[in-house]
């Protein structure tokens, strides 16, 4: 049995009116169960449950794609939130119903898959099955006489020959009254659709398993920042089931400069990022410095690792001074984008050093505007007219207890605000390279500006850029192409090679003259048969009034079929 | 006035030309029904004498051309009347204009015009009747032109009143290659399960007015009657499809790929990933429904709608209303 017993071409099931089966048995009813999984039915049912269980998972967010989504989710729905999650809602595409749908179809596959390819390893190196006894049933019959002086062997041997340049397998068959010849091809199609379905299981093996030894991690640079590939430099690092950290290949990165440009012509689409490039340099262990460029939709392949420019923004640098002017605090600070303009928003701590634990909620905008109520905001992402403000609060930064707590995120529940909007003392304000007094004489802030030479008035350099890196390593990508390519190619051949039989067959008649009859049978779908066949009968009885004898006096008449108005 | 202007102007010409060709072919639905209709009242036997004629040629007929084998397959064989003429000639009329639109468009912005939604709808529907038309010539599918042409109309005028957008140069995000292999293939496979979801729905009212022929419950759809039979029409409708589900898988492919270079991931259930990922498992679906026995027919035809209404769906709601990593620059 090659296919299902249910499948299209399999011959139908005997009816069973009025027969009572005997009891199947364990082994019977585990045979029973194997035949019932493997049908086409349960194939088909299966696939359609698959669809139908994927839609959920883009009905609500899901942790591997969103992980944000979820948790505003559980915020906005507190009580259906916790039921979902109960479902494994959140997680469609790894749950056990979802995960049992697709590896109970794949084991019916592979239960298709093996028996099919046996028989089709069979079909190989078979002959081509005998001529049938009637062929005026198949499709495209059509009769032929052949020329005067043409015996019925040479006839067939001719149309062994034709067949044969057509990549036809050929087999002779000889009866007292007649002479044939059966012809198959197309065996191509099965291969291709065995090479389909197997490719599909290994894909799924190579994406269940293979994703398991790679990793993923993030890592923001500063302009003027290097990092180096190991696992404690990353902001934050995701290693699959089976990765092994010694893995890692320690090159270093260095972040040169970042290029933004802006669409400034197309007033539609003004301060519309164009471009982003990351101009870095990489030094590979004990190799020379190579520079390189990281953008968008072409990431950077080096060190078994690819990294992809993930986000952008500024990194306003911050000092601050004490009161005698000693610098506790300076650095560079990532601040997160609010708006395509880059009006961003960043966090100080200074845990130390002043006379009290002091915290900066600081606003950056890069082209500052004012709104009629008198609030700021950016009008343009570029460098136009830089402002920084810094809302400044005192108190417990909430470092002390061990706990981590996020550098993008300040906690002023505890603190107390020095200067707010709603404070006595307003936010300070500063253009790069300006120093402002904190309240209550804790000390000082400077913004510094980047280039400090630069022509009066040119504020386009003046704060760094940062960009956030994604470094991801996956040994299995080459699989998955590879197994995915079959997949296509499989697919291609299997739906477009057509497999067909063909069979020629000569009989002489009383009067001495030989009827050639020609006909086909398509396994499976197969629109080109009926011309397949006439093609045939033409080529052949063209080959044989070449080589008939001169004397033959009458040419092919084409008996015909009698539906063909043509 | 603009290139883009000049491309807006051909988008709307095109659409008037659309809707006159729309309304030729809905003429000659109505010609054929009445054709049909003084068929009967002349010879009251002749319909029902040529649907057993079909069937019984069914298995044997030997033509060489799929066209001859429809013209011959209809109950009531049905020629050419001059409102269907019209109306391909119309067709083809609006297809040029509507390629100019697009050509003027993608001229305009200096890149390929499918980048945003308005554009998505412009360039796919281009797509749907190039596929048309070019299946016209080797297959007689013009009794489809008023379902071509009346999805055609609806689908621009969706798209240029809802999604217009001025030119804008492309996000990052979308300067590649694949932005122009992956949603031009992905636009192409539509163009193919639009044409299949037209055949696969007229087979199923074919199939329905087969069974009901000589009952005391004839359909009332009377053109059917000039068309193909269901068992042809099912055949083409599976041609068409399984070359829209090969485009569609490379799509998905293609797409990967493209997503592994932009995000870092071949593959991550994004809603859009999601839904092609579903529309490749429906058309897979109907593809062995097709091979499975008590499935082929009308059921199958069933589920290549269903693939249909959810690349709609995927075109028309997931890009607008699921959150998703595919962005569509101003939609």
């Amino acid at each position: 049995m090659s296919r299902p017993s249910d499948h299209i071409d399999s011959a139908p099931a005997p009816a069973r009116d009025g027969i009572t089966q005997p009891k199947l048995g364990f082994v019977g009813t585990l045979r029973w169960f194997w035949r019932q999984l493997t049908s086409m039915r349960t194939a088909l049912f299966l696939l359609l449950l698959l669809a139908i269980a994927a839609v959920p998972g883009s009905l609500v967010p899901q942790r591997s794609s969103d992980p944000n989504g979820v948790t505003q989710y559980f915020a906005d729905n507190p009580d259906l939130a916790p039921v979902l999650d109960k479902i494994q809602a959140f997680d469609v595409y790894s749950s056990a119903w979802f995960s049992s749908i697709y590896l109970l179809l794949f084991i019916s596959l592979i239960g298709c898959v093996i028996p099919r390819t046996k028989h089709h390893l069979q079909a190989l190196r078979a002959q081509p099955p005998k001529t049938p006894a009637r062929l005026g049933r198949l499709a495209g019959f059509t009769t032929r006489t052949a020329p005067a002086g043409t015996d019925a062997a040479s006839a067939v041997a001719a149309a062994r020959t034709v067949l044969k340049q057509g990549r036809y397998r050929v087999a002779l068959f000889d009866s007292p009254k007649e002479i044939s010849v059966s012809a198959e091809r197309g065996y191509l199609r099965e291969t291709g659709n065995l090479v389909f379905h197997s490719a599909l299981v290994g894909l799924l093996v190579v994406v269940g398993f293979g994703s398991g030894f790679g990793f993923s991690g993030q890592r923001v640079l500063v302009e003027g920042q290097t990092f180096v590939n190991t696992l404690l430099a990353y902001d934050s690092f995701n290693p699959g089931r089976f990765f092994n950290d010694t893995g890692l290949d320690p090159y270093t990165l260095t972040l040169d400069d970042f290029e933004v440009s802006y669409e400034t012509q197309n007033l539609e689409a003004f301060g519309q990022p164009v471009d982003f490039t990351a101009g870095v340099t990489v030094t590979p262990r004990g190799g020379d410095a190579k520079p390189g460029a990281v953008r968008v939709n072409d990431p950077l392949r080096t060190g078994g690792t690819s990294i992809y420019l993930l986000g952008n923004g500024y990194a306003p640098t911050i000092t601050v001074r004490d009161p005698e002017g000693t610098v506790v605090f300076t650095d560079s600070v990532p601040f997160l984008p609010q708006d395509a303009n880059l009006t961003s928003l960043g966090i100080v701590k200074v845990p130390d050093g002043l006379a009290d634990q002091v915290g900066l909620v600081g606003f950056f905008y890069p082209t500052q505007d004012e709104t009629t109520t008198g609030s700021y905001f950016s009008s343009f992402p570029d460098l136009e007219y830089p402002v920084l403000t810094l809302n400044v609060y005192s108190g417990d930064l909430g470092l002390n207890d061990g706990v981590p707590t996020s550098v993008y995120a300040l906690d002023t529940d505890h603190m107390e605000p020095l200067a707010t909007r709603t404070s006595d003392v307003k936010p300070l304000e500063l253009k790069p390279g300006e120093t402002q007094e904190l309240p209550n004489g804790l000390g000082s802030v400077t913004f510094e500006n980047a280039t400090p030479d630069a022509a009066a008035g040119d504020t386009s350099g003046s704060v760094l850029r940062f960009a956030s890196f994604d470094i991801h390593h996956d040994p299995t990508q080459g699989w998955v192409l590879l197994f995915a390519s079959l997949v296509l190619g499989g697919l291609l051949t299997s739906l477009f090679v057509p497999r067909r039989r063909l069979w020629v067959k000569a009989v002489e008649q009383p009067d001495g003259s030989v009827r050639l009859e020609y006909a086909g049978l398509a396994r499976g779908e197969d629109p080109g048969l009926e011309s397949a066949v006439s093609a045939l009968a033409d080529r052949h009885t063209a080959l044989l009034e070449r080589t008939a004898p001169a004397a033959a006096p009458t040419g092919p008449a084409p008996v015909g079929n009698p539906t063909d108005p043509a | 006035m603009n290139l883009n202007e000049l491309s807006i102007l051909s988008l709307y010409s095109a659409m008037a030309v659309y809707a006159l060709a729309f309304i030729a072919f809905a003429i000659d639905l109505a010609k054929r029904s009445s054709a049909v209709g003084a068929a009967e009242i002349a010879a009251p036997a002749t319909a029902d004498a040529a649907s057993v004629g079909t069937k019984a040629a069914g298995g044997t007929a030997t033509l060489n051309r799929i066209s001859a084998r429809i013209a011959n397959d209809a109950a009531t064989p049905y020629g050419r009347s001059a409102s269907l003429r019209v109306g391909v000639s119309l067709t083809v009329l609006a297809w040029a204009v509507h390629l100019v639109a697009a050509v003027l468009r993608g001229i305009a912005a200096e890149r390929v015009p499918w980048a945003n939604m308005y554009e998505f709808a412009m360039t796919g529907t281009l797509l749907i009747v190039t596929v048309y038309l070019i299946v016209l010539t080797r297959t007689d599918l013009r009794f489809l032109g008023t379902f071509v042409t009346g999805l055609v109309l609806i689908l621009l005028g969706i798209g240029a009143l809802q999604y217009y957008v001025e030119v804008a140069p492309l996000p990052p995000a979308l300067q590649s290659v694949w932005l122009v292999i992956h949603v031009f293939v992905a636009s192409l496979g539509t163009g193919f399960f639009a044409l299949g979801f037209a055949l696969s729905f007229v087979q199923l009212l074919q199939a329905r007015r087969e069974e009901r022929a000589g009952t005391a419950k004839p359909s009332r759809l009377k053109f059917l009657q000039t068309l193909p039979s269901a068992f042809t029409l099912e055949n083409l409708a599976y041609r068409v499809n399984i070359i829209g589900f090969i485009l569609w898988t490379f799509t998905l492919m293609a797409g990967s790929v493209w997503a592994e270079r932009a995000w870092g991931r071949y593959w991550g259930w994004d809603t859009k990933e999601v839904w092609t990922f579903i529309i490749w498992v429906i058309y897979a679906g109907y593809i062995h429904a097709r091979a499975t026995r008590g499935w082929r027919g009308s059921r199958s035809a069933w589920l290549a709608i269903i693939g249909f209404a959810a690349v709609m769906f995927n075109f028309g709601i997931v890009n607008v209303f699921f959150k998703g990593l595919h962005a569509y620059s101003g939609l």
